[in-house]
């Protein structure tokens, strides 16, 4: 921010379009993100849903298969059970549900809430209340349907995808109308994440051409921060959608995508026939490197995957802490001593996913950029660096 | 099985604390040796602390796999 002030006006205000050019093209690529995801996610919903429990299990167990159940995608926000008289009663925020019938071909379409009253469901299909997913009325599973239901992640995701398309709509708009002055409003907030993204993120790693690349590397950053931090929000949110595999699996193939198209005649020489190497190293070298290829975005997935996934275990954990100590709510003095232990430590591990959700975001951004660094790389330029 | 999945667990998480144990204590170093280069001795630290992340990860979550 400090650094375009000092320049003269006229290329302030060229720097200022071009950032309102990249913000837009931005907003195109959330949106065809967004547009992804949900069929990627299709690919999860085959997973099979947990068999038949028995009704005597012990705490941790309960308390294990609890944090399962958030960790998963599920059929409706769930946000609470309770207790009266000895009827379980569900709240929840209800999705909707677009159900395709593989034998039938029949299209279901109705929100989550219908399928709570009735223990017979609706049309064929009824909720599992352990994991919040829907299953076929009569077995009990999902083989039988594809789910392109609105789930809580696929949601989650649309959520972050409208705040961020607002914002990014209001921060464009600032740098039109006020190309050349100071940033105001929630611009003031962005700027310098934008800055710091160019600056320390594209021009560094990705050299003259960074322009071409600025605008994937700007939505993957505030699309995965987003998404991190719409997880940490307790209650309503805490949805774990970016820590949900076929979300970075989608973001991981566009990475993967990006860095492949955009390789010049360097990159994939030293991959097949590294130079410089004697010809016999190479049939033990040019497997390695193309492991490599697909390596190093399958590792970026599992990292946002890992992360986020392991961060959401560990808060419910130190929640859970309360109910065993307390025998599932039993015992109050239990309980209260559980809550002495965990609240602290909640207060932190919570603090520390703050930081994580931006982490997390800025190191997917920051490898991508070097990745596609070294497949656009001038070899040239590299020797005279280094 | 759940045993021996836990404690594959903890010994990624020990080989990654032990990793990032290094890249952070040789870059603390290295910034008290040259203040000036703080900012891109940082950039390098967590660079190279996320890639050591990804391979303990990786461990930790075949144990979560192995789990069931």
């Amino acid at each position: 921010m400090t650094s375009t002030r000092k320049l003269p006006y006229k290329f302030v205000h060229l720097q200022r379009n071009f950032k309102s050019k990249v913000v837009k093209k931005s907003i195109i690529l959330i949106f065809m993100l967004a547009l992804l995801m949900p069929s990627a996610l299709l690919a999860n919903s085959e997973a099979p849903v947990s068999a038949e429990k028995s009704e005597t299990k012990d705490v941790s167990s309960e308390v294990v298969e609890h944090i399962m159940n958030h960790v998963a995608d599920a059929n409706e926000n769930h946000i609470a059970t309770i207790h009266e008289a000895g009827v379980e009663k569900h709240i929840s925020l209800p999705l909707p549900c677009i159900l395709f019938n593989k034998s039938t071909g029949k299209l279901s379409v109705f929100m989550s809430s219908k399928l709570h009253d009735s223990h017979e469901g609706y049309d064929g299909y009824k909720m599992d209340n352990h994991t919040n997913r829907v299953v076929d009325a009569e077995t009990g599973k999902r083989d039988t349907f594809y789910d392109f239901s609105i789930t809580k992640n696929v949601f989650n995701m649309l959520l972050g995808f409208f705040i961020l398309t607002i914002i990014f709509f209001i921060i464009k708009a600032a740098y039109v109308k006020r190309a050349g002055q100071a940033p105001t409003g929630i611009q003031s907030f962005f700027e310098p994440i934008i800055q710091f993204l160019i600056d320390e993120v594209a021009k560094p790693n990705l050299g003259a051409k960074y322009e071409k690349f600025l605008p994937y590397l700007i939505c993957v950053f505030f699309f995965i921060l987003i998404n991190n931090l719409l997880g940490l929000v307790p209650f309503i949110g805490g949805i774990n959608s970016s820590g949900n595999i076929s979300f970075t699996l989608v973001l991981a193939m566009c990475s993967l995508l990006l860095i492949n198209l955009n390789g010049n005649k360097h990159y994939w020489q030293h991959i097949f026939a590294m130079p410089g190497v004697p010809k016999w190293v190479l049939v033990i070298l040019t497997p390695i490197e193309l492991l490599g290829v697909v390596l190093k975005p399958a590792v970026l997935m599992l990292r946002l995957f890992g992360n986020i996934t392991g961060g959401h275990i560990a808060v419910l954990a130190i929640v859970s802490l309360i109910f065993i100590m307390g025998k599932m709510g039993t015992t109050i003095g239990g309980a209260t001593a559980g809550g002495a232990i965990a609240i602290p430590i909640l207060l932190f591990v919570n603090a520390m996913e703050l930081f994580v959700a931006f982490l997390q975001a800025y190191v997917f951004t920051l490898l991508t950029a070097i990745f596609i660094g070294a497949a656009i790389e001038d070899h040239h330029h590299a020797e005279e660096n280094h | 099985m759940t045993g021996l999945a836990a404690i594959g667990a903890g010994l990624a998480a020990i080989a990654a604390g032990l990793g990032i144990g290094l890249v952070g204590s040789n870059a603390v170093q290295g910034i008290a040796r040259q203040p000036e280069a703080t900012n891109e001795i940082r950039g390098a630290m967590i660079l190279a602390a996320a890639l050591i992340e990804g391979a303990a990860i990786i461990g930790m979550i075949l144990s979560f796999l192995m789990n069931k």
